[in-house]
């Protein structure tokens, strides 16, 4: 049977799992806004530690970012990101559990090959392109300054 | 208030999100990415710092927040260092968040057995 690449989708969209959009949207708020929230009480914390604002925005991703990594290896980030969807992705938690998560499943390939490059899968872009706006950004800023 | 507005701002960027996703079908990959570029540009335009002042961890957990930091290091490290901190601003900025990513991608590698995604 041929079939069009849009009667293809149509199809997919049909058959495949139904997620009604306000209860995706639901789930995304609450846990991606659950997470921040348990990010600024930790950056609360380390500010009434007495730490430098940078410092302690620092500390806060740097721990968000090993508590996804235990969760991620416990089996459990996955559970979650299944249901909030975008509200574990988006979070610094959802960076991490990429990479995690890839270094994990891909160890069958071997130390260097599986894991070492598997877990740059999402991160690698993430940052390429992150870095290269930040130097275009410098770039423009330096010219105009300069 | 700071606490709601963490949650209401994070929560609401990653609704955001949810809807690139149902809507567009965009991959994972490509709204993170996606999202770390338009944080460099909000930076950029001077928008995320007046949102990060405001909401806090809400707005800089959030990985347009890990876009705003790269382009706060290249601001910050093109005006004490000059012209070479284009090239070193970003990444020295960003330097605690990757290596911790990574040191436990690997360390948790040693440790972790692959899960059904379900």
């Amino acid at each position: 049977m041929k079939m069009t690449a849009q009667e293809y989708a149509r199809r997919v969209k049909k058959v495949g799992p139904h997620s009604p959009l306000g209860t995706d949207c639901l789930w995304a708020f609450g846990v991606g806004g659950g997470i921040c929230l348990l990010g600024e009480v930790l950056r609360q914390r380390y500010l009434a530690l007495g730490l430098e604002a940078d410092l302690a925005g620092t500390l806060t991703s740097c721990t968000l970012i090993a508590l996804s990594a235990v969760l991620t290896t416990l089996g459990l980030y996955q559970k979650l990101a299944a249901r909030a969807g975008a509200g574990s992705l988006v979070p610094i938690t959802g960076f991490a559990n990429a990479v995690v998560s890839a270094a994990i499943e891909f160890k069958t390939e071997g130390r260097i090959l599986g894991t070492g490059a598997k877990m740059f899968t999402i991160a690698g872009p993430v940052i390429v392109y992150g870095t290269l706006s930040a130097v275009v950004y410098g770039g423009v800023l330096w010219l105009l300054g300069g | 208030m700071n606490y709601f507005w963490a949650f209401v701002v994070g929560g609401g960027i990653c609704v955001v999100g949810q809807l690139l996703i149902d809507l567009t079908g965009l991959t994972p990959a490509r709204i993170l990415t996606g999202y770390v570029v338009a944080g460099v540009v909000l930076s950029a335009v001077g928008w995320y710092a007046p949102l990060a002042e405001f909401a806090g961890c809400g707005a800089t957990v959030p990985l347009l927040g890990f876009g705003h930091l790269l382009a706060k290091g290249v601001r910050t490290a093109l005006q004490e260092e000059g012209a070479i901190g284009i090239l070193t601003g970003g990444l020295t900025a960003a330097a605690a968040g990757v290596t911790t990513s990574l040191v436990c991608g690997v360390v948790c590698s040693w440790f972790g057995k692959s899960h059904d995604q379900n």
